[in-house]
């Protein structure tokens, strides 16, 4: 599978897949302790500190990798989330029709009417923010999107005649689902999966920036911009180093997600 | 000799397919065809689906579709080579020189445009004709191709006509910049036999009247034996045969034109009727948030190991009783007692017996299975379902279904795209079996495949029902394929049964007027038989 892989899609696999790996190894590769204070306030970039160090004299690579582990965590659980709830519902939602659907779409109208960040920002400031917690509010938050999603592709799969030959032939729910449309839907959906890792990357990253996301010492992303970003007046790049990251990973993430895509879509003549 | 209007020599056609798995490569899809068509002949083009034979037609406008290439040979249209022309010349000769009428006249005209604007637009963008005299010729046009209302028609919308009349309103947009040659691409395939019947003789009408020439694309080799001259058989890309009309229609030479004459040779028995299996009474079905029954009274009975054919046109309420019987459409009023017991009229709340022993077949194969599973998991689950076999013995079920089926043992790892279209009616076919029914509704399963193709999937339905003693109720507007294989037969109009019993009843005369109409409209082998059977009509066609 991995022959006759594009350029694009290598480069991308490359680029995650070093992210997802220096995430997963962090306590190998990190060269310090994740709160351990080595040097001075904002040092240059040097052997022993290759991106310097933070506003307090943490290793910003350190940081870098730490942040990465838990940004990408979270991320990653949190589009799993609102992928499993998302697309199931969405799917049941086609499926039953009348006036199951009718309720769970309107209602679903009535969470995305409310901007998800301000959202967020209401239940966090009432709840303890852990790593369970912040998975669990965005992934729930963000299925709303995929449930449209889903119920607008599966919509038109139910109304093909193989759909109507599972019902004929008496099958539940559960296999109409997942045997019948699933399968037709995942194209889309995949795509979709790279593009809401994005999102999910970014909404973390902004809650934490805005202190209600990541709790100190623990470090990610959008925290270490928001500790580092005073550094920015005076000429200090270590507030960058995280919005590189990001920006690098989203455009990877979507690359690989654009290939899957094409290699699916061609697959045994699968729906276009 | 005076040079022919159009000269096709060599002619090779390719195109860029992309296989899954594989580097997409180039394949040849016409062979080197050489043809002419003299000013004011028709000259018909009959294939199966695959032969090349739309691709040709367009070819004449030097118009390769969807990714397809005029990579050998030449076509002069008026002793200019078309393939070399400049792109301005080209778009000179189309619309102007050659135009072409297309299957599918509904998705072919713009429905927010009326009628008249699109019917003068390319004789009045290609200088032919000004406005008013453009619309002059049209109303004219469309008084010969006996329109109701010429004068009015035009002001209409796309959708305020019937598909018939549509399809005649393409001919006169093909007509009116006084082309030298018009394309008829299968002009009449989508259209009821009944409404078929008018559009041609109207077609032929206008092609005599105007001394137009014609390339006649179709599958039906009835029906371009009433309008051509000649004839040209062909197959794979490659022609077979031809020849006269006469002579290809009376003296075929190549085996495969002589199997395209002679198609529907099924010897069937017709059985008398014994204590039902199926009892339809009084149905009355109208489908949700309508206020008009689809379906009214509705009564007919099938009995054991026969087959009960359903036939009427499009809008006749056929496929609307499978959707009764089958429990998708509860109906209004009345009863379905299947194998002695009563259905319940929605399909969800009946027992996992009464779906098992009603199965349904679909018209198009390549929508009624499954693209992402193999042909073994599509025969397989009803095992599964129904019978709880696992493992061997489903392999070995399996293989036996697709050995009745008459497809070989690697057939079970292949997915749909890698199948035939008659290959995939055969599984769906298999699928059906697979659940033992003692009943299975096919829903016009012949009408999308080639003649060819359809007639083995009729042998092998029929050799079936001998051996699993099954039902069929066979649901079709096609009256040869009812002739070949019914039993007793329901002819259905408006939602009511017009006409029911056994099959030598309803084919015998005297016959009701719906019934003659619907019978002397299938197009017979003949030559000289459009002109019989408009002349001996009862009854206008509901298309005019």
């Amino acid at each position: 599978m991995l022959k006759n892989i594009p350029l694009s899609a290598a480069i991308g696999l490359i680029i995650t897949g070093t992210y997802f790996l220096a995430a997963i190894f962090a306590d190998v590769i990190a060269p310090y302790g994740m709160a351990e204070a080595v040097g001075d306030v904002w040092e240059p970039s040097s052997s022993e500190h290759w991106l310097g160090t933070d506003q307090i004299g943490r290793d910003l690579l350190t940081r870098m990798i730490y942040g990465g582990q838990t940004t990408i965590l979270i991320a990653t659980l949190a589009t799993i989330l609102s992928f499993a709830t998302g697309s199931v519902l969405g799917f049941i939602a086609a499926v039953s029709g009348g006036w199951i659907d009718q309720i769970m779409s309107r209602l679903v109208d009535l969470f995305m009417s409310i901007p998800s960040l301000i959202l967020a920002l209401v239940i966090l400031s009432s709840i303890e923010a852990t790593v369970v917690t912040l998975v669990v509010i965005m992934g729930l938050l963000d299925s709303t999107r995929v449930y449209r999603l889903a119920r607008a592709v599966a919509v038109d799969i139910t109304v093909m005649d193989y759909v109507e030959a599972a019902r004929l032939r008496g099958e539940k729910l559960q296999w109409i689902i997942f045997r019948e449309i699933l399968p037709n839907a995942l194209s889309p959906l995949v795509a979709e999966m790279g593009l809401r890792f994005i999102f999910m990357v970014l909404f973390i990253s902004t809650l934490s920036f805005l202190g209600i996301g990541v709790q100190p010492p623990l470090a990610d992303w959008g925290g270490i911009v928001k500790e580092n970003k005073e550094g920015i007046n005076f000429g200090i790049g270590a507030a960058l180093y995280p919005a590189v990251a990001i920006a690098t990973l989203a455009i990877s993430v979507n690359l690989i997600a654009d290939w899957i895509l094409n290699r699916t879509t061609s697959l045994k003549g699968g729906r276009g | 000799m005076t040079k022919p209007l159009l000269q096709v020599r060599g002619l090779k056609i390719g195109a860029t397919v992309y296989p899954p798995g594989e580097k997409p490569h180039d394949i040849e899809i016409v062979h080197g065809v050489d043809f002419d068509v003299e000013a004011g002949k028709v000259l018909g083009l009959i294939g199966e689906s695959g032969a090349g034979k739309s691709t040709i037609g367009l070819a004449a406008m030097a118009y390769g579709r969807g990714g397809v290439e005029l990579t050998g040979g030449t076509v002069h249209v008026n002793g200019r080579d078309v393939l070399q022309s400049s792109v301005r010349d080209v778009r000179r000769l189309r619309g102007a020189e050659v135009t072409y009428v297309s299957q599918s006249a509904a998705a072919s005209f713009n429905p927010a445009k009326q009628i008249m604007e699109q019917v003068i637009e390319a004789a009045v963008l290609q200088g032919k004709f000004n406005k008013t005299d453009a619309e002059q010729r049209a109303r004219d046009l469309f008084a010969k191709l006996g329109l109701p209302d010429p004068d009015n028609i035009g002001n209409r919308y796309p959708h305020q006509v019937s598909g018939g009349q549509l399809q005649r309103c393409m001919t006169a947009l093909a007509l009116c910049p006084e082309p030298d040659l018009v394309v008829f691409d299968e002009p009449t395939t989508a259209l009821d036999v009944t409404t078929q019947i008018d559009v041609l003789k109207a077609i032929k009408d206008a092609i005599r009247d105007t001394g137009v020439a014609a390339l006649y694309i179709t599958h039906d080799l009835a029906v371009v034996a009433q309008v051509s001259d000649h004839i040209m058989v062909l197959r794979m890309g490659e022609m077979v045969e031809y020849g006269t009309t006469d002579a290809i229609i009376n003296h075929p030479q190549e085996d495969y034109t002589k199997a395209l004459v002679s198609v529907r040779s099924i010897e069937h028995e017709e059985k008398q009727p014994t204590e039902p299996v199926l009892r339809v009474e009084n149905i009355t079905a109208r489908y949700k948030g309508t206020n008009f029954d689809v379906l009214h009274n509705v009564s007919v009975d099938l009995s054991p190991g026969q087959t009960l054919a359903v036939v009427g046109e499009s809008g006749s309420g056929k496929s609307t009783l499978a959707r009764v019987i089958t429990g998708l459409l509860p109906p209004r009023d009345g009863t379905i007692t299947f194998a002695g017991r009563t259905l319940t009229p929605d399909q969800p709340s009946r027992s996992l017996e009464d779906l098992r022993e009603l199965q349904m077949i679909y018209q198009m194969a390549d929508t009624a299975m499954n693209p992402r599973q193999t042909v073994g998991t599509i025969i397989g689950r009803p095992l599964e379902f129904y019978f709880g076999l696992k493992g061997d013995e489903k392999q070995k079920r399996i293989q036996e279904l697709l050995d009745e089926i008459e497809l070989g043992s690697g057939f079970q790892d292949r997915y749909p795209a890698e199948l035939s279209g008659g290959q995939k009616q055969r599984v769906c076919i298999a699928r059906a079996l697979a659940a033992k029914p003692k009943l299975i509704i096919c829903d016009e399963v012949t009408s999308a495949l080639d003649p060819l193709v359809a007639d083995g999937i009729l042998k092998l339905l029929l050799n079936l029902q001998k051996i699993e003693d099954v039902a069929y109720l066979f649901i079709t507007h096609d009256l040869a394929t009812v002739r070949a294989i019914a039993d007793s037969i329901a002819v259905m109009y408006q939602g009511k049964v017009q006409r029911y019993g056994t099959k030598s009843e309803v084919l015998t005369p005297p016959f009701d007027d719906y019934t003659d109409l619907l019978l002397s409209s299938v197009p017979e082998m003949k030559l000289g038989w459009l002109e019989d059977v408009i002349a001996n009509r009862k009854m206008e066609s509901a298309g005019n």
